[in-house]
C-alpha cells in the first residue's frame, strides 16, 4: 500500500489511449512537503556543532581535535559495522552517528585517553542507539549514554582536567591541570566564583566543548533560525535551571552561586542546545516538553547543589529521556472539539 | 493579528501562477460523460435512455432520496451511451455519455440582483435542489440538504467559505474578484432560506483584492455583512478551522457545524445558487483553476461538467513532455491523483495541478525520528505518528481512543514529516479498521 504505482504506456491497448502523456505518478495525498530529511536536519546540526568545535581546537588544541575525530570516527564504523552484520540498510552519512561523536567528543576532558574515547563511542552507538533498532527508536540520547559509561569505567580520568591553553601559555608550559568552575564552586574552601565573562567565552576548564557559552549559543540560534529546534527546549531548560539555582542563592547567597553562573558553567548550555533538543529523546507533545525541561532543570541543580557530583546535566537529560514515553503517553493534546458541548 | 486557529502549516502557495489570470470560457466539449453520483449521498437513476435527444440544463438523472443531487446534461446533443466510466475520484462511475451537436443555450444576461422579498424559502430550496448545487469546495455534500437543518438545530450564523487555502487554486479567488455581486446576492438568498441575519465571509489576508471587492459590492445588497480577514495558514478553508476562527466556536467531536448553529458554504456555491434562483440555470459548468509546474499555460477556466482531464488539459497548452507527471483533481494537499485522464470534470473539481519532476514527492520513507513535528502541525490536535503505528499494527481500539476518526485528512502531518511518511494514508487505514472492527463486533 505504500507504493506509489506507475502507469506506463500500454502501446498495445486499445482501450486506453492517452496521447498527451507518457506516464502518470500516482500516489496518496498530501502529494507535497516541506522538502527536508533526516540527513538534512542532521547535516544542519553538525554545522551548528562547528562553533563549539572550532572553540575546542582553541582552547584545549590537538587533543581536542583528535579526540573529535577519534570519536566521530568510532561512531561511525560502530554504526557500520552493526547495520552490515544485521543485514540493514547502511546509514552512516544520514549524519546521526557523526553527530553523536562529536557531541560525546565535546563532553570530555581534553586530556582523556583516545582509546577510552574510542571506546565510549562503541559504546553510544552500539549500546545507546543500534541496539534498540536504530535511529528513531532510541531512548537514551546516545552521546550522553556514551559518557555515562566512561564515567562509570574511567572515574578518575574523566574527572582530571586541565587549563585551557590560552591560559596555561602564561605558566610557560603545554597543559596545567586545574578544577572546573563547578568543582571549584562545590569543593574548594573558600568557594571560587569563576567570573561570567570567562564562562561565557570559555576561557575556563572543563570538558573541551562545554566551556565556552558563546560558540554554544551561535550554533543553537542558527538551528533555531533553519526552525530545527523551538524555543522552548533550550530556553525553558535553562530557564528551569536558573530558576531553581536562583531559590537557591535567595537562600543562601554565600553559599550557593547565582543563577547566571548555573547556567554558563558546566554543560548547561551544550545540554539545552544540542541535547535537551534531540527529537528522538524528548516528548512529542507540548506538555510533555515542557514537563521534560522543568523537571531536567530541577534535577540538574538539585544534583549540583545537593549532590556528590558536581555537575547533572547529563544524568538530568537521560533520567528525563527514561520517561520520555511516559510522558508522552500522559500528555496527549486534546482533541479539537473534545468536551465542547453542542 | 487576523483571525485564525491553532496549529497547521505555511506551504508554498503558488497562487501567482493563475491569481491575475481572469476566467476564461473553456471550449464546447464535443463530447462529455456525466457521472450518475458527483455527490456526497445516494447516485441518480438516469432519466433519459441511449440515442434521446439531451437539451443543454435538461436533467438527466435523479434519486428519490433527501441526501442526493440530480445531474444535467452540459450540452446540446444525444445520449450515445450510459455505461461506466472513468471518475476522478477513482474507478469507474455510471455516467451518461453525451455526443454534442455544437450548439448552446444562452442563459440570460442583463442586470445583476434578485428579487429577494418575492420569492418565498420553498422556492429557493426547490432551485437550489432542481439545479443540483453541492458544495463546491470539493467535497460536493448537497447544498439543499445543509439548508434544510433539523427543527432542533437551531441556525444563527452563515459562513461563505473564500479561504482558498490549497497551494495553487485560485478559481474562487477569481469568482470572488469578477462575480462579487452574484456572490452576494447568493449569499443573501441562504441567508434568508435560514432566516439568519448574521453573515460572514472569511477570505484569506493574501486575497486583498477579493476582501476589497466584496467590501465594495456588499454596501448596496448586505449592508451588515462581515468579511474577515484571516491568517494566510493551511487549513484555514476547512469548515471546523474557519468557524473556531470566525466565530470562536468548536465543533464537538463527532459532530457537524450546524451543531453549533453554524453552515458554512462555499463562495462558488453561492453563485451557482444565485444562477439557480435568477436564471434556472443549473451547475452545470464551474470555475476549474488549471496550474502546476507541469502544465505549459496556467488558467482559470470556466469549464462544462462531463469536459474530460485530457480536453481541458490540450486547452492548456498541454502537458510538459520528458518527464514523470501527477495530475491531481485538486490541490497538492487534499487532491486526488488520477490513473486516466478520459475522466471528466465534475461539480468538485476546483482544479486540476500538474506536477512534473522534482515537484512530485518521491514514495520512499524513512523511519520516524519522534520530532513531533506531525503534532505540532496537527489543526485537530492528534499525535499522527503514534495513530499510523496503531493503524498500521492493527489496533483500531487504540486508534480509537487517541482519536483517529477526528483526523481531518488535511496533509499538515505528512507535509511536514522530514522522513516524508505517508502519514494521511495510514490514517485513513487506521479509520478503515476502525470501521471493520466495528462492524465485526456488531455482527
Amino acid at each position: 500500500m505504500d507504493e506509489k504505482i506507475q502507469n506506463k504506456p500500454q502501446e498495445k491497448s486499445k482501450e486506453t489511449t492517452q496521447p498527451t502523456i507518457d506516464r502518470l505518478v500516482v500516489s496518496s495525498s498530501p502529494h507535497f512537503s516541506t522538502g527536508d530529511s533526516v540527513p538534512k536536519i542532521m547535516h544542519a546540526v553538525i554545522l551548528a556543532l562547528l562553533p563549539a568545535s572550532a572553540a575546542s581546537i582553541y582552547f584545549f588544541g590537538l587533543n581536542a581535535l583528535l579526540l573529535g575525530l577519534t570519536c566521530v570516527i568510532a561512531c561511525m564504523l560502530t554504526e557500520y559495522a552493526i547495520q552490515k552484520i544485521r543485514r540493514k540498510p547502511i546509514t552512516v552519512w544520514d549524519g546521526s552517528a557523526i553527530i553523536t561523536g562529536i557531541l560525546l567528543a565535546l563532553t570530555l576532558p581534553p586530556a582523556f585517553p583516545l582509546y577510552a574515547a574510542a571506546l565510549g563511542s562503541i559504546v553510544a552507538i552500539g549500546l545507546g542507539k543500534q541496539i534498540f533498532g536504530g535511529l528513531g527508536y532510541n531512548i537514551f540520547n546516545p552521546a550522553l549514554l556514551g559518557r555515562a559509561f566512561l564515567q562509570a569505567t574511567y572515574p578518575v580520568m574523566i574527572t582530571t582536567w586541565s587549563e585551557p591553553l590560552t591560559k596555561a601559555a602564561k605558566h610557560g608550559i603545554d597543559a596545567v591541570s586545574a578544577a572546573t568552575p563547578l568543582a571549584l564552586m562545590k569543593f574548594v574552601e573558600p568557594k571560587v566564583m569563576t567570573p561570567h565573562l570567562d564562562l561565557f567565552f570559555g576561557n575556563v576548564a572543563g570538558s573541551i566543548g562545554e566551556t565556552s557559552a558563546f560558540a554554544i549559543i551561535l550554533g543553537g540560534l542558527y538551528l533555531r533560525y533553519k526552525g530545527y529546534i523551538n524555543w522552548k527546549m533550550p530556553l525553558g531548560y535553562l530557564g528551569s535551571i536558573a530558576f531553581f539555582g536562583w531559590l537557591f542563592y535567595l537562600a543562601n547567597p554565600q553559599k550557593y552561586p547565582d543563577p547566571l553562573f548555573h547556567i554558563l558553567a558546566g554543560g548547561a548550555m551544550l545540554g539545552a542546545w544540542f541535547m535537551v533538543t534531540d527529537m528522538v529523546t524528548s516528548p512529542t507533545t507540548s506538555v510533555g516538553q515542557w514537563i521534560f525541561v522543568v523537571v531536567a532543570g530541577f534535577l540538574v541543580v538539585i544534583i549540583r547543589l545537593l549532590g556528590g557530583l558536581p555537575e547533572g546535566v547529563m544524568y538530568s537529560i537521560l533520567l528525563m529521556n527514561a520517561i520520555t514515553p511516559l510522558i508522552n503517553r500522559h500528555t496527549k493534546p486534546k482533541v479539537f472539539g473534545e468536551g465542547n458541548q453542542s | 493579528m487576523a483571525l485564525t486557529f491553532k496549529h497547521g502549516i505555511h506551504p508554498d502557495y503558488y497562487k501567482e501562477l493563475t491569481a491575475a489570470k481572469k476566467i476564461e470560457k473553456a471550449l464546447l466539449p464535443k463530447k462529455v460523460a456525466i457521472p450518475l453520483q458527483q455527490h456526497l449521498g445516494a447516485p441518480c437513476q438516469p432519466l433519459v435512455k441511449k440515442g434521446d435527444a439531451v437539451l443543454e440544463g435538461q436533467k438527466i438523472g435523479e434519486a428519490n432520496t433527501f441526501v442526493t443531487s440530480p445531474v444535467h446534461s452540459t450540452i446540446n446533443g444525444k445520449v450515445k451511451e450510459i455505461e461506466k466510466h472513468p471518475h476522478p475520484v477513482g474507478g469507474k462511475v455510471m455516467s451518461i455519455i453525451i455526443e454534442g451537436d455544437g450548439t448552446q443555450k444562452e442563459w440570460g444576461n442583463g442586470s445583476i440582483g434578485l428579487d429577494i422579498e418575492k420569492i418565498t424559502i420553498e422556492e429557493i430550496r426547490a432551485k437550489i435542489k432542481d439545479a443540483g448545487i453541492v458544495g463546491l469546495g470539493g467535497a460536493a455534500f448537497p447544498t439543499v440538504v445543509k439548508l434544510t437543518p433539523p427543527k432542533d438545530k437551531k441556525i444563527d450564523a452563515v459562513i461563505l467559505n473564500g479561504c482558498e487555502c490549497e497551494p495553487y487554486l485560485t478559481s474562487d479567488h477569481r469568482l470572488m474578484l469578477e462575480e462579487p455581486e452574484k456572490i452576494l446576492w447568493g449569499m443573501k438568498a441562504i441567508m434568508k432560506v435560514l432566516n439568519v441575519n448574521d453573515g460572514y465571509i472569511g477570505i484569506e489576508k493574501n486575497k486583498p483584492d477579493a476582501i476589497d471587492a466584496l467590501e465594495n459590492a456588499k454596501k448596496s445588497i448586505i449592508p451588515n455583512l462581515k468579511i474577515i480577514a484571516l491568517e494566510t495558514k493551511y487549513p484555514q478553508g476547512a469548515e471546523k478551522m474557519l468557524i473556531k476562527a470566525i466565530l470562536n466556536r468548536k465543533v464537538p467531536v463527532g459532530k457537524l457545524p450546524m451543531d453549533v448553529g453554524v453552515v458554512v458554504q462555499n463562495v462558488g456555491t453561492a453563485k451557482a445558487v444565485y444562477d439557480a434562483i435568477k436564471y434556472d440555470k443549473p451547475l452545470i459548468e464551474r470555475v476549474v483553476t488549471i496550474s502546476g509546474n507541469g502544465i505549459n499555460e496556467q488558467k482559470n477556466l470556466m469549464v462544462r461538467i462531463g469536459t474530460s482531464f485530457d480536453d481541458v488539459l490540450n486547452q492548456c497548452g498541454g502537458m510538459k513532455k520528458d518527464s514523470e507527471k501527477l495530475v491531481i483533481m485538486g490541490g497538492p494537499m487534499m487532491g486526488i491523483a488520477q490513473t486516466n485522464l478520459e475522466a471528466p470534470v465534475i461539480k468538485g473539481t476546483s482544479g486540476i495541478t500538474v506536477l512534473a519532476g522534482d515537484a512530485i514527492r518521491p514514495s520512499d520513507y524513512k523511519q520516524c525520528i519522534k520530532c513531533g513535528g506531525c503534532v505540532e502541525a496537527c489543526p485537530v490536535n492528534l499525535m499522527p505518528y503514534r495513530l499510523t503505528d496503531y493503524a498500521r499494527f492493527n489496533r483500531p481500539d487504540e486508534f480509537k481512543a487517541w482519536g483517529g476518526l477526528s483526523c481531518i485528512e488535511c496533509g499538515c502531518c505528512s507535509f511536514e514529516c522530514p522522513s516524508n511518511r505517508p502519514l494521511v494514508q495510514w490514517l485513513r487505514v487506521g479509520k478503515l479498521r476502525v470501521r471493520e472492527a466495528e462492524k465485526g463486533s456488531s455482527k
